[in-house]
């Protein structure tokens, strides 16, 4: 009983010899050519504009002011509290998030989903500097507030992704799933996350991006981040302050986009 | 596994002996309704499968075919009516446990894309807790049975196999815990004929060795009467109009209902009821690779034939060149290794119509289970084939009226 059908030969199927090793891998994990430029080019420009920063900070003329706010030191502060911030809210969010989408998908509650998409979706149409105001009026100033407004600011994306992840995966399998004897949380566990990942990792990757950057807005509630750069470039009128923290904003948004990239192809499951 | 899985032999018609490990399904009155539906999806459906045969459902689309087979596992729930296996009814046991101990085959395989080829016939497996070794044992004696080469093909993912492929890995997942009962829901449905063609046979031949109980659904009349030992016809509302061996439903058609969907050509379709291997094959004139060409091409002409088959060195068709292409070698050599569409023997006369149409040789090769050689049919064995059937047919009926007369 031979096959009469050969398998469609894909390059996955054939390990290459010695250096395609690494290839193999990645066109295992789904990357494709595009998907290669999209992970290599972004650190390599990240790279090149923030040497060219690093250059013009260490020789341009800089008035006491500037000097102040552009010490590496204060810098490297504000770095790591808008680093905080952001990770913290993304942390939350994916784990509020990603058990309510879970949830919304499932028995009596699945008609609660349109409900629920509606509020969140209100909550991202919300101005977010709107948002992290009435917070503050609420909860006061600080670290946690701020985490609150970028969590809520963040949930849709994943939340959404999570639902459409879930309810994508082909019925059939899930049949086949409870056909064979897998229980409800097995086939979730095993058939529909495991296939939903993709779908759900891209949606973390855009909300890591918009909290990102709307963490810059921590600095009205006094929350720290790269914020203040901008902040304090505005309120004194330095034009370099400005596009010094716009910039560093920037950049961190492309490099956190970037991890989330990265994390999406670590976790999308082999064989989709 | 239940206990109460039977392990004896049974004579099959035919006289030889035939292993059955498989139980007997009972439906009792078994009724679904959908609730804001007028009609009951299955309305009072009563049919016994004995154990070890192959029941095929066949009616038209929405007649309640692919609820009832759900039902047997629980997929869907009858809102009345008793359901038995092996005598055990199916309500007393846990849903998830249950559907562990009855295989269960869906069109294309429905194979779990993220899992590998071994890793989707460990599923159950798995749930059943089996320890690693015994499954790794399992899963290469199941990839074997349905003809895939376990080195091969145990770590590839579903999307690398073809269609005719990702359907034997399904068979192989739906047999993995060796369940006494198998539900099939159009399990050859989606791949060209000719796989189709070979999934059946080699289905009927897994058939044989493990006899199962076997609950298919199908669309395909001709299917049905190839695989099943009996056909069961439904209506709308899982209405039985006829439940017999594929024979019976030929020759005689309940009604106008089972006549109509049968079909015409009721003799063509008697076709399907005969298998390649009650043929008279042709000796055809064979070679292997190395042997003297012209030696072979003089062997071949003096049969009055117009081409050789070549085997390889395991006995198995490999080529069927013509004679005038052979002339110019001096030995016999296959380059490129053409597709060749062989024959198995378990195939029906309506299969070996639909090889022999499409080719080229007016004729084709016939194979055992092992893909070795055993012969050529071509139409002229079909159609003598049919004479002697005919000839059979009408004596037993001038015998059967003389009786009357007498």
């Amino acid at each position: 009983m031979t096959d009469l059908a050969t398998p469609p030969s894909t390059s996955a199927s054939t390990p290459a010899e010695g250096s395609g090793g690494f290839r193999t891998w990645l066109s295992r994990k789904g990357v494709t050519r595009e998907t290669l430029g999209m992970l290599v080019v972004p650190p390599l420009l990240i790279a090149a504009v923030f040497v060219g920063f690093v250059i013009w900070r260490q020789t341009a003329e800089l008035d006491s002011i500037e000097a102040q706010q552009l010490r590496w030191s204060e810098i490297g502060t504000l770095f790591r509290e808008h680093l905080a911030l952001t990770v913290t809210s993304a942390i939350i969010v994916v784990a509020l998030a990603v058990p309510l989408g879970i949830a919304l998908t499932r028995g009596a509650l699945r008609r609660a989903a349109p409900i629920v998409v509606a509020v969140a979706n209100a909550g991202q149409a919300a101005p977010s500097v709107g948002l992290l105001v009435l917070l503050f009026l609420w909860l006061g100033s600080g670290f946690w507030t701020a985490v609150i407004g970028l969590s809520l600011y963040g949930l849709l994306p994943v939340l959404r992704n999570t639902i459409t992840g879930i309810q994508a995966v082909d019925p059939t399998l899930v049949e086949a799933a409870r056909g064979v004897g897998m229980s409800n949380v097995g086939t979730l566990r095993k058939i529909e996350l495991p296939l939903a990942i993709p779908v759900i990792m891209a949606g973390v990757r855009t909300s890591l991006v918009l909290i990102t950057g709307t963490a810059s807005l921590a600095c009205f509630i006094n929350a720290g981040g790269l914020g203040e750069i901008v902040q304090t470039g505005i309120a004194l009128f330095r034009f370099s302050l400005m596009v010094t923290g716009a910039l560093l904003i920037a950049l961190l948004a492309l490099f956190i986009e970037w991890v989330g990239r990265l994390l999406e192809i670590a976790y999308r499951p082999k064989g989709v | 596994m239940s206990e109460s899985t039977q392990h004896h032999q049974q004579a099959d018609e035919k006289g030889s002996a035939r292993t059955v490990s498989g139980a007997e399904i009972q439906l009792k009155d078994v009724v679904k309704r959908y609730p804001g539906q007028k009609n009951a999806a299955v309305n009072d459906l009563s049919i016994t499968v004995p154990a070890g045969e192959v029941v095929m459902f066949i009616g038209p689309s929405g007649c309640g075919k692919t609820t009832s087979l759900k039902m047997i596992n629980r997929l869907i729930e009858p809102t009345s009516g008793t359901i038995t296996i092996d005598g055990d009814d199916i309500r007393g046991r846990d849903a998830d446990e249950l559907r562990r101990t009855i295989g269960y085959v869906i069109q294309g395989g429905s194979l779990f894309p993220h899992l590998t080829v071994a890793d989707n016939i460990a599923v159950v497996p798995k749930l059943l807790k089996w320890d690693k070794k015994r499954i790794a044992e399992r899963t290469e004696e199941l990839l074997d049975l349905v003809g895939l080469e376990a080195g091969r093909y145990r770590d590839r993912y579903p999307r690398e196999l073809s269609g005719g492929q990702q359907q034997r890995v399904g068979v192989a997942r739906g047999l993995a815990a060796d369940p006494p009962v198998v539900l099939m829901d159009e399990p050859f449905g989606a791949v060209d004929p000719i796989t189709r063609q070979r999934l059946q046979d080699e289905m009927l031949g897994i058939q044989r060795e493990l006899g199962k109980t076997i609950v298919c659904v199908t669309h395909d009349i001709d299917e049905a009467i190839k695989l099943g030992d009996r056909i069961l016809i439904f209506s709308e509302g899982a209405k039985i109009e006829q439940y017999d061996t594929p024979e019976n439903v030929l020759a005689a058609p309940a009604n106008d209902f089972v006549a109509d969907f049968v079909g015409a050509g009721s003799t063509l379709k008697q076709l399907s009821l005969s298998r390649v291997n009650e043929l008279n094959f042709v000796d055809w004139t064979t070679a292997r690779i190395g042997d003297d060409a012209q030696d072979a091409v003089r062997r071949a002409e003096a049969a009055g034939q117009e081409c050789v088959v070549v085997l390889d060195d395991r006995g198995r068709p490999i080529a069927w060149p013509w004679n005038r292409n052979l002339r110019r070698a001096s030995t016999i050599d296959v380059k490129r290794r053409e597709e060749l569409v062989t024959l198995d023997e378990r195939a029906t006369l309506n299969d070996a119509l639909d090889t022999m149409l499409s080719s080229s040789h007016a004729g084709a090769i016939v194979t055992d289970a092992r893909d070795k050689y055993l012969g050529v049919v071509d139409f002229e064995s079909v159609t003598a084939h049919i004479r002697t059937q005919e000839a059979a047919a009408q004596e037993a009926q001038e015998a059967r009226s003389e009786e009357a007369a007498s």
